[in-house]
């Protein structure tokens, strides 16, 4: 069963644990500024957004790529790029719609969310599950349960 | 080892930046942030020196645990000697600052000298350099950071500066970094501005790594983040509610300084409590309260984020305010409501929104504003010395008036500015000015709750509760309940207070987790982050050699033991009303106990073999 990052931005406190955990796994060091995933606050409006890539299907990232550097993952879905063949074009970021994958000058390649081959740390360093690794076919299910909620007799309309 | 092992030394009188390796031997004995600092300033300076002159220094600084994984390891504190005290200042603060520091490759910053012309800081990594600050001059420090970060072109870029009051030489001006977090007390702020500096900025991306042994690091870690995930204060209390969850529970208890500390229950509290900032107001159906926020690496995030009703007149039709920021904390809903008398929920977020915009301390902006009130109704200040304002307690225009004119050091402001003992002396009431070696107490009554009295009259920064939590046992009891209206044993209790909080501060993180955490969950952490063997008596230790450090410090800038008192309010005026009704605080008898508990001379000097066993 393949799994998916499911995000919700209001359980977010923007603590940055989730960017500690993705960069100490794939730099060895606890570093924010080479993290896969990003928090943004949106300081006026008191919101803080957790965002990475999607693993998109049809990633244009892997279309755009013209050595084949970024190749598919069968297991857990993910796009993953191999460090070997990546010359560090950057053709990927600017294909990219979302702006989740990015040049990494240190080393000369291009880094994007792996889900961690399949056991991503930023889900499990996050302290209130504002990211959590689902099925990746019910991302909606917790939604969804909560829209059911409201057919209980008693509930509430709204 | 998870240092950097440099140290940035800039000097603002040459304008020149240059690295330096950190002392490892000092480091040893005094682990990191605030005791490492402290250390440094000593070594470095004469404590004579006036605060305000380009002779002291300035020193920035992290902890071993800053920049890592370890929950609530973000802190960096400024070190330096206080305008305020005459003493030393170390004003710890959170957000995203100090984790970039160590990001950059710096352990600590040091600041000396004074610039001719307004100058900022700025580091890129190992690049630092000193940058012509006039267009930010005379600027808020939200319009400086926001500023810096569209001049940089860099929307990650971590800031930390000052304030208008900290240009006009306001004592109690705080460095203000991410907008709203704060090294607040003691008047750091007015140093940074006495020096012209008007802002650090910082991109790191080197990384903190050099972990000792990681596998143990992240076991360690993950064990201590489940001890504040499962504690009822860090794991529920604080999220929800903020330290604004001590409001009413303070007031029930008795030991809610009111009106300049004439009263010790405040009628108004449950209004401007966390439970209040929750609740729907009748205009737009929101709360005071958007969401809490985290610190880095922060798993309590105790953080509040408030918005103000657009309709109430504070902000009315001032839309810049009108937007979510730091709100309220239990410290400023304090100093800003109940000791003013103020209870407008809306008016004291205003306040303190004031506060971060102009960088200032709530604390002593508060508590100085509520002994002008008393001596505006005693008639020691008059209308002409208030520019107009009606100083009375309880209103939220004269209280939301004169926050502004602070902040600008302007008119009447300028009076506020400096601090509420010069005031009270100046109009001829020094005994009216609630503060210890000249800093403004903070939210607890030291006549009805004993222990944090004794805090108050013997902590190394003056009128401070941060140095000594003895609220958690007195009032929450963590880790034991004791009787707030029993001075026994409360020298003891103090003591251990004191030492243990020194050595979280100089770990680099939060003192909030101790709600939840002993040393014996830091020390795991320590040891497996950096060398030195950290084990939980060795931390007690080092706490208590940090504490008679600073000591050291105060005692060569002139500072006696007479200067370990309370005023005759706290000490001969009974509480008038309320559970703790008649008691004051029995400073006489705890004061020798502390003294011996402490290992010091009656005079409160500390004498050779005290200084031979902590190695100083």
């Amino acid at each position: 069963m393949q799994k998916s990052l499911l995000i919700d931005a209001d359980k977010c406190t923007g603590c940055l644990q989730c960017e500690m955990a993705c960069s100490v796994s794939a730099e060895g060091s606890f570093n924010p500024s080479k993290s896969r995933i990003k928090i943004f606050p949106f300081h006026d409006e008191g919101v803080f957004v957790p965002y990475t890539c999607t693993q998109c299907d049809e990633a244009w990232c892997l279309h755009a790529c013209p050595v084949e550097a970024i190749q598919l993952n069968k297991e857990t879905g993910a796009k993953e790029v191999i460090n070997d063949l990546c010359v560090g074009c950057k053709v990927c970021t600017i294909s990219c719609p979302f702006g989740t994958i990015n040049y990494n000058a240190d080393s000369g390649k291009v880094i994007k969310c792996d889900l961690c081959g399949g056991d991503p740390e930023c889900a499990k360093a996050c302290p209130t599950d504002a990211i959590t690794y689902v099925d990746a076919n019910w991302t909606g299910y917790d939604k969804m349960k909560a829209s059911a909620a409201k057919a209980i007799p008693g509930q509430p309309a709204s | 080892m998870s240092w950097t092992k440099k140290v940035l030394r800039v000097n603002l009188t040459e304008g020149s930046c240059t690295e330096e390796p950190l002392n490892m031997e000092w480091v040893e004995q005094f682990l990191g942030q605030r005791g490492l600092a402290t250390k440094y300033l000593l070594e470095e300076m004469d404590p004579k020196v006036d605060a305000l002159s380009p002779e002291n220094k300035m020193i920035f600084t992290t902890g071993p645990l800053t920049g890592t994984m370890a929950s609530t390891g973000g802190r960096y504190s400024v070190v330096t000697k206080s305008p305020l005290t005459g003493g030393l200042a170390c004003s710890n603060s959170g957000g995203f600052f100090g984790n970039e520091m160590k990001n950059a490759g710096w352990d600590m910053v040091i600041v000396e000298g004074k610039s001719a012309t307004p100058v900022y800081l700025s580091i890129q990594n190992e690049k630092a350099e000193l940058v012509s600050a006039d267009e930010y001059w005379g600027k808020s420090a939200w319009e400086t950071e926001e500023g810096l970060k569209a001049k940089h072109q860099d929307p990650l870029l971590r800031v930390a500066t000052i304030g208008v009051s900290g240009e006009k030489g306001v004592l109690f001006a705080a460095v203000i970094n991410d907008l709203h977090r704060a090294a607040g007390r003691s008047g750091v702020g007015t140093v940074m501005g006495s020096k012209n500096l008007k802002a650090i900025t910082i991109r790191g991306t080197k990384g903190v790594g050099n972990i000792k042994d990681p596998a143990r690091f992240f076991q360690a870690t993950q064990e201590a983040k489940k001890v504040l995930a499962e504690n009822p204060v860090t794991g529920e209390g604080l999220p929800a509610l903020g330290t604004q969850v001590l409001m009413n529970v303070i007031n029930e208890v008795g030991g809610m300084p009111t009106r300049n500390w004439q009263d010790s229950v405040f009628e108004g509290a449950s209004k401007i409590s966390g439970e209040a900032m929750l609740e729907a107001r009748e205009s737009d159906g929101k709360a005071n309260l958007t969401r809490n926020g985290g610190c880095f690496a922060c798993t309590i995030a105790c953080g509040r984020i408030s918005t103000i009703d657009p309709e109430h007149f504070t902000v009315k039709d001032k839309p810049e305010y009108q937007i979510a920021s730091g709100g309220l904390e239990y410290e400023a809903s304090w100093a800003l409501g109940c000791d003013t008398g103020v209870d407008d929920l809306d008016a004291l977020t205003f306040a303190n929104f004031l506060c971060n915009e102009q960088g200032m301390d709530p604390i002593s902006l508060g508590s100085t504003i509520a002994s002008a009130m008393e001596l505006y109704e005693m008639g020691a200040l008059t209308k002409e010395d208030t520019g107009g304002i009606e100083l009375n307690f309880g209103s939220a225009e004269a209280l939301v008036k004169t926050c502004e004119l602070t902040g600008l050091g302007e008119g009447f402001g300028a009076i506020i500015g400096m601090g509420s003992q010069r005031m009270c002396e100046k109009y001829g009431h020094p005994e009216l000015s609630m503060t210890s070696k000249g800093q403004e107490f903070p939210a607890y009554d030291g006549r009805a709750i004993q222990g944090i009295g004794l805090g108050y009259a013997t902590s190394n920064r003056g009128g401070c509760h941060l140095r000594g939590y003895t609220i958690a046992s007195e009032v929450l009891g963590i880790p034991i309940k004791t009787d707030p209206a029993d001075s026994d044993g409360k020298a003891d209790l103090l003591k251990a207070f004191q030492d243990a909080t020194a050595a979280f501060d100089s770990a680099g993180i939060c003192i909030f987790t101790s709600f939840a955490w002993t040393l014996e969950n830091v020390a795991p952490q320590l040891d497996a982050a950096c060398e030195g063997d950290w084990t939980p008596e060795r931390l007690a230790e080092l706490g208590e050699r940090v504490y008679n450090l600073e000591r050291e410090f105060n005692y060569a800038a002139g500072q006696t033991g007479a200067d370990d008192a309370l005023p005759p309010r706290l000490t001969k005026e009974p509480v008038k009303q309320g559970p703790m009704k008649g008691q004051v605080n029995e400073l006489g008898k705890m004061l020798p106990e502390y003294y011996a508990a402490r290992g010091w001379n009656a005079d409160g000097t500390i004498p050779q073999e005290t200084k031979d066993r902590l190695g100083l």
